[in-house]
């Protein structure tokens, strides 16, 4: 085990899957010598060479069908997107290529071995245009799978997981804790399967679901709840697409409540996907609405961005109210 | 055929074109010294264009350095500047009409300001107040301003090309005589949204000029890693448009292709492309450190290319301006832009009720809901929202 930050983390994961698989490469804007925006991939040019991890000119649109091209033929393809808020130039190529590419072949041809890999997410004062959390629109696109770490631990053991996985993956980084959040990485291989959920806290009085950086919030809700008496279930969802459903279940039919809360839109975000199937999983086990702390139905705002968030105050009041119902 | 390749010759051996088969020219008109070259034809342009100009160029170096100080000072969250591409920017925009519609990249501040926006716009924009025409929702930087035809600036590159296009269209049919200028990078020109927006122009009639800042980096990408061809301006000829290159960091090459790119673009209600070819002297932005991908020599070098200094060489040259009246506007700019950022950072942050506006042209009422809820809990935890807090 070693302490280290995400950034760190994802960095061992890229390089030391770069070491194994001859086939892989990383590119995007500003990933070659000067190791990405936030340093994600730095010194992996040095380590790996020019042809392995790369500047690509600027254009999303051309990084994804680059990247698509590059694994439907073979190789395993990892591409930054800068920012979560500059995919939506390469979605045609993602939502349209990418993600149909073994269906509309009839498997002739598939793009398994491609990862993108993209900051997501606000709290930064970033403005809308560096803070939006696009996983909604993706988690409706069949074919893709959809994947959010919450801490440098999770982050290696999915990213790496990601992209062996045989499937296109997004992989969302929580881009406020890249520096914020440190912690032990086991060394070496480190795998978590995709599609799996994780309980992080034990508890018996309502389930708290949630991914990425809002998991700390979960946290701090949990701990506030605690002091009036209430016992908080916390789950991680890591993978919303698939997501799985039997863990969260599972959990609501102990505990009776669910709440669920991210930094996206309330309207057509992925919580209410979840709602509507526990819904159906969990109807006679019930004992109040569930809950969606989410963020407002505006774009992310820069100056009111503490009002508009998702956060553990909102959190709070939600668990209260759905315990008192 | 109707095909343009009709009037091609016809040749019976292979031979390719490469990009040096487009090499083009850089027009250049004034020499490091302030003197304009002898065969040279000058621009259009008096003592007065020639002192707002000037004025320009000081006022935005002031504004650069004061507000990369801010930033530092953590005064403000974010800045970029422009310095060493202020001929290409105040030079393209000395050369147009109050009613020709700019739509900038991010880096274009001293185009707004050439139009009038005050200094004490500028800042309300960059400290978020509710003074500030953008509501306090965007970064620092993202000035825009209806009243002087300079449409706000969206961080996602290129997405102004082709818009740019559909404005010039619109001024054509309402029978305006203007044009759109749109600005953008040379990285922004990698993007889908710069191919469909040169295409439909040419193809439309669209009456814009194409601005391309070429200053040799996007972010740490330089350019030779950004394209291969005979820099942009040959892509302008690739989409059948007028075209030229000039030197970017000459105010009078800048200023006579502007002016006569918008006499063109009126006259034929067709696209113009002008690249100018500069340099990014500082970083990219306050959240950059170009140390780690290019040298101190490189950056010295173009120093010696600042385009400021050059201009104001030439006025003097020509009995316009002199050291003393040149440094006595640099603390005139400075006392104002930080007696104006002090006022600027005290006016409160815009009302919450303004989170939900704008977001439609009136709030839904699923809206209305999230704001009540919104207020409610601002109300019961009012130190942990203290923009809000006793204004709900
Ligand atoms: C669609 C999109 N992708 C990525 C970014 C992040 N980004 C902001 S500025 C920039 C570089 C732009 O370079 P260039 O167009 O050459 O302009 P310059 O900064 O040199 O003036 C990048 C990659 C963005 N804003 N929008």
């Amino acid at each position: 085990m070693a302490q280290m930050n995400m950034l760190q983390a994802i960095n061992q994961a890229l390089s030391s899957e770069m070491e194994a698989d001859k086939k892989m490469m990383v590119f995007g804007e500003d990933v070659g010598h000067f190791g990405g925006v936030f340093r994600a991939t730095s010194g992996l040019q040095e380590k790996f060479g020019r042809e392995r991890c790369f500047n690509t000119p600027l254009t999303e649109q051309g990084i994804a069908g680059f990247a698509n091209g590059l694994a439907s033929n073979g190789m395993t393809a990892v591409a930054e997107i800068q920012f979560a808020d500059y995919i939506f130039p390469a979605i045609d190529q993602i939502v349209n290529e990418s993600a149909k590419f073994r269906y509309r072949s009839g498997n002739e041809f598939n793009v398994g071995g491609l990862t993108f890999r993209t900051p997501y997410g606000g709290g930064i004062a970033g403005g809308h245009y560096h803070s939006q959390s696009p996983e909604a629109y993706f988690t409706q696109t069949p074919g893709l799978k959809v994947v959010v770490p919450r801490n440098p631990e999770q982050a290696k053991g999915l990213l790496i997981a990601s992209i062996r996985d045989k499937n296109p993956v997004i992989f969302f980084e929580p881009k406020r804790l890249y520096r914020a959040s440190v912690g032990e990485v086991p060394e070496g291989d480190h795998v978590i399967e995709l599609g799996k959920a994780e309980v992080i806290k034990q508890g018996t009085d309502i389930t708290l679901l949630g991914w990425g950086a809002q998991m700390e919030i979960l946290e701090n809700a949990a701990e506030m709840a605690a002091k009036k008496g209430i016992s908080c279930e916390i789950i991680d969802l890591r993978t919303l697409s698939p997501w799985d459903v039997d863990t969260v279940a599972a959990s609501v039919k102990k505990t009776g409540r669910l709440l669920i809360n991210h930094e996206a839109p309330l309207t057509g975000g992925f919580a209410g996907e979840i709602a509507a199937t526990i819904q159906e999983e969990c109807f006679l086990y019930l004992e109040s609405p569930i809950a969606r702390v989410c963020g407002l139905d505006t774009p992310y705002p820069l100056i009111h961005e503490k009002e508009y968030m998702p956060d553990a105050l909102k959190t709070f009041e939600a668990i209260k109210a759905s315990v008192k119902f | 055929m109707s095909n343009a390749t009709t009037n091609a010759e016809t040749v019976h051996r292979v031979s390719f074109l490469d990009k040096d088969s487009l090499a083009i020219p850089i027009l250049k008109i004034l020499q490091a010294d302030g003197t304009a070259y002898e065969e040279a034809v000058l621009p259009v342009i008096d003592e007065a264009l020639a002192a707002k100009i000037h004025d320009t160029c000081v006022f935005t170096r002031v504004l650069d350095e004061r507000m990369l100080g801010a930033q530092r000072q953590g005064r403000i969250s974010f800045y970029m500047t422009c310095t060493g591409e202020e001929a290409s920017i105040i030079g393209s925009t000395a050369a147009l009409d109050d009613g020709d519609v700019i739509l900038a990249q991010y880096r274009e501040h001293a185009a707004i300001r050439y139009r009038g926006f005050t200094t004490e716009q500028f800042m309300n924009q960059m400290f978020s107040n509710e003074k500030d025409f953008g509501k306090g929702r965007q970064m620092p930087i993202h000035y825009g301003s209806e009243a002087l035809n300079y449409q706000t600036i969206s961080s996602p590159l290129a997405t102004q090309i082709p818009q740019a296009t559909g404005v010039a269209y619109s001024l054509k049919m309402q029978g305006k005589r203007n044009v759109a200028i749109c600005y953008f990078g040379e990285g922004a020109a990698s993007e889908g949204d710069f191919h469909a927006g040169l295409n439909m122009a040419a193809v439309l009639n669209s009456p814009v000029i194409f601005f391309c800042r070429n200053n040799g980096y996007a972010i740490s990408t330089p350019t030779d890693e950004q394209f291969k061809g005979n820099g942009i301006a040959s892509r302008g000829v690739g989409y059948g448009m007028h075209t030229i290159r000039v030197d970017g960091n000459d105010m009078l090459a800048v200023l006579a292709a502007t002016q006569q790119a918008r006499a063109y673009a009126l006259d034929n209600n067709a696209p113009v492309l002008i690249e100018a070819m500069t340099y990014r002297l500082g970083a990219h932005s306050s959240s950059d450190d170009p140390s780690g991908y290019r040298s101190k020599d490189e950056e010295a070098k173009w120093q010696q290319h600042d385009p400021v200094k050059r201009f104001k060489l030439w006025m003097i040259n020509k009995g316009w301006m002199n050291e003393q009246r040149d440094a006595d506007l640099y603390v005139k700019y400075r006392e104002e832009v930080l007696s104006e950022l002090k006022v600027a950072e005290k006016i409160p942050t815009p009302h919450i009720d303004n989170i939900i506006e704008d977001v439609y042209d009136t709030p839904t009422p699923i809206l209305k809901k999230q704001l009540a809820d919104l207020k409610n809990h601002v109300k019961k935890y009012p130190e942990s929202y203290p923009k809000s807090a006793g204004r709900v």
